[in-house]
């Protein structure tokens, strides 16, 4: 319970509590004003986003790739494509990565060393991903190539703590009478795990996972030295190839003088901000619903 | 009728153990793994990004960090600018963000209604969400032009007289990416400031109050002293954020190759100049560089976060014991 300010009996009767009042109101009225200009921001930006993108949005931007160079027309299909079969990729090789890092913090590890993987999922987590961009290159790209398998490596390291971490929460929260009770029937160690806890904590899981992709998607920085080349205009599906991604197609078209590339950017702006907003919200909403029915089944 | 042997049975269960066993062991096994390939993938980030600079470290040593050259065809290189611009936007960024942060912490836990906590609180998380790419595209096409027509003409007739706030309004400079930065990083601070400030315990905010306090008096003399240390942490996410932001920056600060003359010039910061070059470059000693740009940021961000991270923990165990 939050605790309110009582009206003092004989506050007003002295100019330097009512001077002391006006500041509290002063800084109440600060506080609340930066909430709105935060509020207002984030309106700004998604309204502008939509105003220039929305007109050039029909069917045909979505079904139709990138029109070839120096031609009008054309839709971001192969960009679309790209940026799920990279995505793709990514949740294969985070999602279970993540989780395994989770059981072993909650089931195996002491605390000292559940600590320390803690600490060190922090810490990758806060490497700039344009770094992640030029660690990808070097190990995979040197010799080899672009590729879209590249890329989603990248793309997975940036998933990989928000997984694990959000799971790691969720296991935490798995009543431990479940896990007692388990244990307690003879089920082994491995089994209490894969068939109480898991189950129990999937929800978690899948928000988390959603959260991560819908971060991922935005980023350019680990594409851009990875997968940015791309010669074809039509849909790939190979990952060993380097294919069109909604962020670079953003990034360059962004760059270039031509309304027409302008329109492009815009629209696909649009179209990203919707998809990593829109997957944001569902993932805190849902994380917010499981944390409640997790809570109440204790 | 075949009476049971008791070895048998105990053989039963003894097998019913080594499965049980076996299962556990391959979770374990599973898990093991997992944190092998976090700690390898630790050590290979760190050696692969030093082993691409490796030439340049060869080359420059520690008077890259003091060079202000930057030239392909000479093949001379420096960081000292690209450091300062990395510096200067990020801790200008700070300045603006901290505050707004603090500001709408404390809006969240202890004014606005009960009911709009967490929808307001999901927006303003919300803006941590945009990627960077659609912020530098908003950044380059419609704030940049609006600051240059109005906000920079008057910041130079009013602030002007001050050092660095003398110029010509440009539409791509330090200006905008530290505005930019500033979006990106109150998300950020807000949050952790606003766990730390429900943290509080509620007997001190109380005690406060029936001392007469106002509620202003209460945030500055009681709940703020309470979370400085975490609020130094979450200060340092919030830098180790900006220094390490690209792709955004890199489209509104206008990539100069000299430091600015005052906040409207075009600048660079080293994350930028990395997202620019780094794909097309004239020769590998410029890619070494710009490996050790990279190097310079991996440091600054693992030492930041680690840090952060260490003070988190401490502030934590603080309140636990409580």
């Amino acid at each position: 319970m939050s605790v309110q300010a009582q009206p003092n009996p004989f506050a007003a009767r002295t100019a330097r509590a009512r001077r002391r009042k006006i500041v509290g109101y002063v800084m109440e009225g600060v506080a609340t004003a930066a909430a709105i200009l935060a509020v207002v921001v984030l309106a700004i930006v998604i309204g502008s986003v939509a105003k220039r993108g929305l007109p050039a949005i029909n069917l045909d931007f979505f079904t139709q790739n990138a029109a070839p160079f120096g031609q009008s027309g054309g839709g971001i299909a192969n960009a679309i494509v790209g940026t799920v079969i990279m995505l793709a990729i990514a949740t294969i090789i985070s999602v279970p990565a993540g989780v395994l890092l989770a059981i072993f913090n909650t089931e195996f590890a002491p605390p000292r060393v559940a600590n320390a993987i803690r600490l060190t999922l922090n810490v990758l987590a806060g490497v700039p991903t344009i770094v992640i961009g030029v660690f990808i290159f070097s190990l995979i790209v040197v010799g080899r190539g672009q590729s879209a398998f590249a890329a989603a490596i990248g793309l997975a390291i940036v998933m990989l703590p928000l997984i694990a971490r959000a799971t790691e929460e969720v296991l935490l929260l798995v009543p431990s009478s479940l896990r007692e009770g388990s244990l307690a029937l003879g089920a082994s160690r491995a089994r209490t795990v894969l068939t109480v806890i898991l189950p129990t904590a999937v929800g978690g899981m899948v928000t988390a996972t959603i959260v991560a992709v819908a971060r991922a998607a935005g980023e350019t920085a680990p594409l851009l030295f990875t997968c940015s080349i791309f010669v074809s205009t039509t849909i790939q599906t190979d990952p060993r190839q380097s294919m069109a991604t909604l962020p670079i197609v953003i990034f360059t078209s962004a760059e270039s003088p031509s309304p027409h590339d302008q329109q492009i950017a815009w629209a696909a702006a649009l179209v990203l901000i919707g998809v990593v907003l829109v997957g944001s919200i569902l993932g805190r909403v849902l994380s917010l619903r499981t944390r409640r029915q997790i809570e109440r089944a204790r | 009728m075949t009476v049971r042997n008791p070895t048998s049975d105990r053989d039963f269960h003894l097998a019913g153990d080594a499965r049980n066993r076996l299962g556990d062991r391959a979770l374990l096994g599973a898990a093991a793994f997992a944190v092998a390939g976090l700690v390898l993938l630790m050590v290979l980030l760190i050696y692969k990004v030093v082993d691409q600079a490796m030439p340049a470290i060869r080359e420059f040593g520690l008077s890259f960090l003091t060079g202000t050259t930057w030239n392909a065809v000479t093949n001379q290189f420096g960081a000292l600018d690209l450091i300062w611009g990395t510096l200067a936007t990020s801790l200008f960024a700070l300045v603006i963000a901290v505050p707004i942060a603090v500001a709408i912490a404390l809006f969240l836990t202890e004014l606005a209604p009960r009911v709009l906590r967490t929808p307001i609180g999901m927006l303003v998380e919300l803006l941590a969400a945009i990627p960077s790419v659609v912020l530098g595209l908003w950044g380059i096409v419609v704030m940049g032009p609006f600051l240059q027509a109005h906000v920079e003409p008057w910041m130079i007739a009013h602030l002007g007289f001050l050092p660095f706030f003398d110029g010509f309004p440009s539409a791509v400079g330090l200006l905008p990416a530290c505005l930019i930065l500033s979006v990106m990083v109150v998300p950020i601070v807000a949050s952790i400031t606003r766990e730390l400030l429900s943290s509080v315990p509620s007997d001190l905010k109380a005690g406060s109050l029936a001392l007469g306090s106002t509620r202003w008096e209460m945030v500055r003399r009681v709940m703020l002293p309470q979370i400085t240390g975490g609020l130094v942490a979450g200060v340092m996410l919030g830098f180790a954020r900006a220094i390490g932001e690209a792709i955004a920056v890199t489209q509104v600060i206008g990539g100069s190759l000299v430091r600015p003359e005052n906040i409207y010039a075009p600048a660079d910061t080293m994350a930028a100049r990395l997202a620019a070059q780094y794909a097309g470059t004239a020769t590998s000693l410029q890619k070494a560089s710009l490996a050790y740009l990279a190097v310079i940021l991996l440091a600054i961000s693992l030492i930041t976060n680690l840090v952060a991270q260490l003070i988190v923990r401490r502030m934590q165990r603080k309140l636990g014991a409580r």
